[in-house]
C-alpha cells in the first residue's frame, strides 16, 4: 500500500456502513497496520446519511479525519453527492448502482458502479450489501486483501452472528467478481 | 466531661456516647439540640455508633458533624442524600444518616431527596422542619406557613405568589422506595418521646435493609420567628401541627415486625 | 497482551475498571455515553458499584460520598454536565479527596452541540469550581493515551489526595483505534486512615470543606498551594515532535495536537522547519519546556478547538520571548490538516517580514 489510505463509507442507517468500516479497521489492525475508525454522529445521523472514516497507515496516524479521502464507498445518492466531488485525485469511488443512477464527470478518479443492493438480494439477504461493496473496493484498491478481511471477520464476528459467516464470505467474493469484471472491461 | 459526685450518687444523665462534648452553637430554645440527642441516644441503644457515618447539611445544622461522635462529613447544600447514597453503596453494612433542615431538603435538595427515596436507598434522613431558613437569618422556606412573616416575606407568605408550603412526608410517602416515613414533633415531652421511638424504628428499618426511612421533626426557631422559646413551642403546636399533621405516612411491610 | 480495537469511551471505562475502580456514578450525555453504558454492564458483573444518577449534580455528590469512604471512584460527563458538577468538584477539592472525573468535551456554550471541542480548557484548568484550587488535568490524544492516562489519573489522585480530570473530546471518545489494555489491578482491600468507615476502635474521622475562621481557611489554601507547587514541579508531561531544529513551534493538545502531526509532515515536505509540543498535562501546564523552546524558536503557533484558551498559558510561559500566533476552530468544528498548514504558512510569512 501507499503510506496512508483514507476510506469513507457512507449510506443510510441500516446499510451496515459503520460495521463494514469497523471490519476494515479490524483487518488493518490484524495486519499490523495503524488504523483509526471514526463515525459521524449526532443529528447528522438522524434520517440522513451515516458515515465513517477509516484511515490506514504504515506510520502513526496524525489526523483521523480527512478532507479528501482516497476511497469513498457510497451506498446511496446523498452520499454520492457529498463525496464524489472530494475524493483525492487518483482515488476510487465505489457507488451502489442499485440505488445511485448518477455517474461522475471526473476523469481523475476511478468509478466503480457496483449493484450492491441487487446482488445482495440475489444472495438472499440485502444486509450483506456492505460486504459486496467492501470486496469490490479492495479489488480496485488492494490496500488489504480480501483473504485478510475474511480472516478478521472470522476472528471478530460476534458469536450470535457466526451463522452468517458463509453468507458474508459469499458477499465478499461477489464484490470481488463484480469489480474484477468491471476492471477488465475498463 | 468530669462528673464530680459523691460515691453515693448515681449518674442518671450524661452525654450519649454518640454525641461529642462540644457545646453546640444552636440558639437558646432551639430544638436542634433535642433532635441531636434523640438521634445519638438511638444510635447508642442500637449499638450503631462504631459503624455510622453522619452526613451534615448546609443550614443551621451545618456543624452536626462536630456534635455527633461518629464518622461524619459535610455535604453541599441539599446534596446530603446523594452523598449518603455514595457512602452507602460502597459500604452497605454501615449505617448512613443524613440530618437536614427544610431549606436543604425541601428546596435546593428536593430532587436529591426524591431520588434517594425513589431508589429505596437504605439510608435514614432526619428532617428538621422549622418552617424557616435559620442560618441565613430567617428567610422564607418551602415549608413557611401561609401568612408567616420572614425576612424575605415581610408582609407574610403570600401563597398567590409563592404557592403553598410543601408537605414532604406526604410527598415522599408516595414513592415505592420509601419504607418508613413519619412526622413527629418536638414541642413537648410526650411528643419528644414519640420522636425518639420513631428515630429508633427508622434506624432499624435501615439495619433491616427495608428501604428509605425518614423522620420529619417539627421544630421551633424562636430566634428567627422572633418569639420566646416557650411561645415558640406553643406556636409549633398551634400553627405547624395543623398544617403538617403528625402521623405515619408510610409503613412498609416488615416495619411492624422490627 | 494482544491489541484490541476499542472506542475511546469504552477504552476509558475498561481502563478505569482495571485500575481498580470500585464505584462509578454518572448521567447520560453525548458524546460520553458509551463510557457509562460499558460500566453499567461491567461493574455489575464484577460486583462493584454502578449507579445512574438523576443528574450530574447528584452524580458528583455521590462521587463525593463514595470518595469519603476511600475507594477508587469516578464519574464521567461532557461539557454541560461538567458545568453542573462544578459545585461538587469544589467540595471534593476542599475536602482533599482523591477521585477521577472524565470530560469528553463538546461544542458550546449553552446546549451547544455534541461535536468535538476543547472549549472546556478554562473550565477544567482554572479551577473546575469555586474557590482557590486547581485540579490535575490530563489530555490524551489517542485511545491508547486515554487508557494510560485513566490509570495514571487514579494513581495521581491517590498520591496527592487530589482531584484529577481526564479531558478529551467527542472525537477521541468515539474513535476506534488499536490499543492495549492494562492488566487487572485488584481492588484495594484496605482503606486509607482518613476514610469514613465507622469509628470502630479508632478516633472518629470527619471530612468537611468548611473552615469558618479566615486563618484556618487560609491554612487549607496554603497547604493546597504547596501541594500544587509540588505537582507543578514533578508532574508536567508532554511529548515533542521535530523540535530539535524547528523555527516554528506548534503547541496543541488532544485532537488538535494530533492533527497538527499531519500538518507538520506536510509543512516539512515543503521545507518548512516546524515542530510540535503536545501537552499531556494541561494542569500542570508544561511551562518550563515551553519557556525553553521559546528561547530556541522564532515563533510559536497555538492550535486549539476553541477561541484561544491554552493560548493564555502558552503566552504566560513564553513571557514575551517570541511572538505567539493562534489558529482555532470552534463550535465543534475540527481543524483539518490543510487549515493548520495554512496557519503555518502565515506564521512563516510573518517571520519573513522585518520586525
Amino acid at each position: 500500500m501507499t503510506q496512508q489510505e483514507a476510506f469513507i463509507f457512507s449510506g443510510f442507517g441500516g446499510q451496515g456502513v459503520m460495521f463494514v468500516g469497523q471490519l476494515l479497521a479490524y483487518t488493518a489492525m490484524d495486519c499490523g497496520l495503524n488504523v483509526t475508525w471514526i463515525p459521524s454522529y449526532g443529528p447528522e445521523m438522524r434520517g440522513g446519511t451515516a458515515n465513517c472514516t477509516v484511515v490506514i497507515s504504515e506510520k502513526p496516524i496524525g489526523s483521523p479525519i480527512v478532507r479528501f479521502p482516497s476511497v469513498a464507498v457510497v451506498f446511496n445518492l446523498p452520499s454520492f453527492d457529498k463525496y464524489e466531488p472530494v475524493i483525492a485525485s487518483g482515488g476510487l469511488l465505489v457507488s451502489n448502482s442499485s440505488l445511485v443512477d448518477q455517474t461522475s464527470e471526473r476523469d481523475d478518479i476511478t468509478l466503480l458502479q457496483i449493484p450492491g443492493t441487487d446482488s445482495a438480494d440475489d444472495l438472499g439477504n440485502v444486509r450483506v450489501t456492505n460486504l459486496i461493496m467492501l470486496g469490490a473496493a479492495l479489488t480496485a484498491r488492494p490496500v488489504l486483501t480480501v483473504d485478510d478481511v475474511r480472516a478478521s471477520l472470522a476472528d471478530h464476528i460476534p458469536a450470535h452472528r457466526r451463522n452468517l459467516l458463509d453468507l458474508n464470505y459469499a458477499a465478499l467474493d461477489r464484490g470481488v467478481e463484480l469489480a474484477s469484471d468491471l476492471l477488465v472491461t475498463a | 466531661m468530669s462528673v464530680i459526685a459523691p460515691e453515693t450518687m448515681e449518674t442518671v444523665y450524661s452525654y450519649p456516647q454518640s454525641l461529642t462534648e462540644k457545646p453546640t452553637h444552636y440558639c437558646p430554645g432551639c430544638t436542634h439540640g433535642i433532635a441531636h440527642r434523640l438521634v445519638a441516644e438511638a444510635l447508642d441503644e442500637l449499638g450503631l455508633r462504631e459503624r455510622t457515618v453522619m452526613v451534615a447539611p448546609v443550614g443551621c445544622s451545618v456543624f452536626a458533624y462536630a456534635y455527633f461522635n461518629t464518622d461524619a462529613c459535610e455535604a453541599a447544600h441539599g446534596r446530603a442524600p446523594a452523598m449518603a447514597t455514595g457512602i452507602k453503596r460502597v459500604d452497605p453494612d454501615n449505617i448512613v444518616v443524613t440530618y437536614q433542615g427544610d431549606g436543604d431538603l425541601a428546596a435546593i435538595g428536593s430532587a436529591d431527596i426524591m431520588h434517594v427515596a425513589a431508589r429505596g436507598d437504605n439510608i435514614t434522613t432526619i428532617f428538621v422542619n422549622n418552617a424557616i431558613y435559620g442560618m441565613t437569618g430567617g428567610q422564607m422556606a418551602p415549608t413557611t406557613l401561609p401568612g408567616q412573616k420572614t425576612t424575605s416575606s415581610p408582609m407574610g407568605r403570600n401563597v398567590d405568589m409563592t404557592g403553598m408550603p410543601i408537605r414532604m412526608s406526604e410527598v415522599l410517602a408516595t414513592l415505592p422506595g420509601s419504607a418508613y416515613i413519619v412526622r413527629r414533633s418536638l414541642h413537648d415531652v410526650k411528643h419528644i418521646r414519640k420522636a425518639k421511638k420513631a428515630i429508633l424504628t427508622a434506624l432499624k428499618v435501615q439495619q433491616a435493609g427495608l428501604g428509605f426511612s425518614m423522620v420529619e421533626l417539627l421544630s421551633s426557631c424562636p430566634t428567627n420567628w422572633g418569639i420566646q422559646p416557650v411561645d415558640a413551642l406553643q406556636w409549633v403546636e398551634e400553627h405547624m401541627v395543623p398544617y403538617f399533621p403528625l402521623g405515619d405516612y408510610k409503613i412498609a411491610d416488615g416495619v411492624a415486625d422490627l | 497482551m494482544s491489541k484490541e480495537l476499542l472506542k475511546g469511551n469504552v477504552a476509558i471505562a475498561e481502563a478505569a475498571l482495571r485500575a481498580g475502580l470500585q464505584a462509578y456514578f454518572g448521567y447520560p450525555i453525548t458524546p460520553q455515553t458509551e463510557l457509562l453504558e460499558h460500566l453499567s454492564k461491567r461493574m455489575i458483573e464484577l460486583d462493584r458499584v454502578f449507579l445512574q444518577a438523576e443528574s450530574e449534580v447528584a452524580a458528583i455528590n455521590m462521587v463525593y460520598g463514595a470518595a469519603c469512604t476511600g475507594v477508587r471512584v469516578m464519574s464521567s460527563s461532557s461539557s454541560p454536565g461538567v458545568s453542573l458538577m462544578q459545585e461538587g468538584l469544589s467540595y471534593i477539592a476542599g475536602s482533599e479527596l482523591p477521585c477521577v472525573i472524565v470530560d469528553i468535551m463538546r461544542g458550546g456554550p449553552g446546549l451547544g452541540n455534541i461535536l468535538p471541542s476543547q472549549g472546556d480548557y478554562f473550565q477544567v484548568t482554572r479551577s473546575a469550581g469555586h474557590g482557590d484550587y486547581r485540579p490535575i488535568v490530563l489530555a490524551p490524544a489517542s485511545v491508547q493515551e486515554a487508557i494510560d492516562f485513566t490509570v495514571l489519573a487514579f494513581d495521581l489522585a491517590d498520591k496527592y489526595r487530589h482531584l484529577v480530570l481526564v479531558v478529551a473530546d467527542g472525537l477521541i471518545g468515539l474513535m476506534m483505534e488499536p490499543c492495549e489494555l492494562p492488566p487487572f489491578q485488584p481492588v484495594r482491600t484496605t482503606r486509607p486512615d482518613w476514610a469514613l468507615t465507622g469509628a470502630d476502635e479508632r478516633e472518629r474521622n470527619v471530612i468537611t470543606s468548611i473552615y469558618l475562621k479566615g486563618e484556618e481557611m487560609e491554612g487549607y489554601n496554603i497547604k493546597t498551594q504547596e501541594r500544587l507547587a509540588t505537582i507543578r514541579a514533578t508532574e508536567q508531561r508532554w511529548v515533542e515532535h521535530l523540535t530539535d531544529d524547528c523555527d516554528l513551534l506548534i503547541v496543541g493538545y488532544g485532537t488538535a495536537g494530533r492533527i497538527a502531526y499531519t500538518a507538520i509532515d506536510e509543512a516539512r515536505s515543503k521545507g518548512l522547519r516546524v515542530g510540535l509540543l503536545r501537552p499531556q498535562t494541561l494542569y500542570p501546564f508544561p511551562e518550563q519546556r515551553v519557556a525553553e523552546l521559546a528561547e530556541q524558536v522564532e515563533r510559536l503557533l497555538v492550535v486549539e478547538m476553541n477561541a484561544g484558551q491554552m493560548l493564555e498559558d502558552v503566552k504566560l510561559a513564553v513571557a514575551g520571548r517570541a511572538p505567539v500566533d493562534f489558529f482555532g476552530r470552534m463550535g465543534g468544528m475540527v481543524p483539518m490538516p490543510d487549515e493548520i498548514v495554512s496557519a503555518i504558512d502565515e506564521s512563516f510569512a510573518k517571520m519573513a517580514q522585518p520586525a
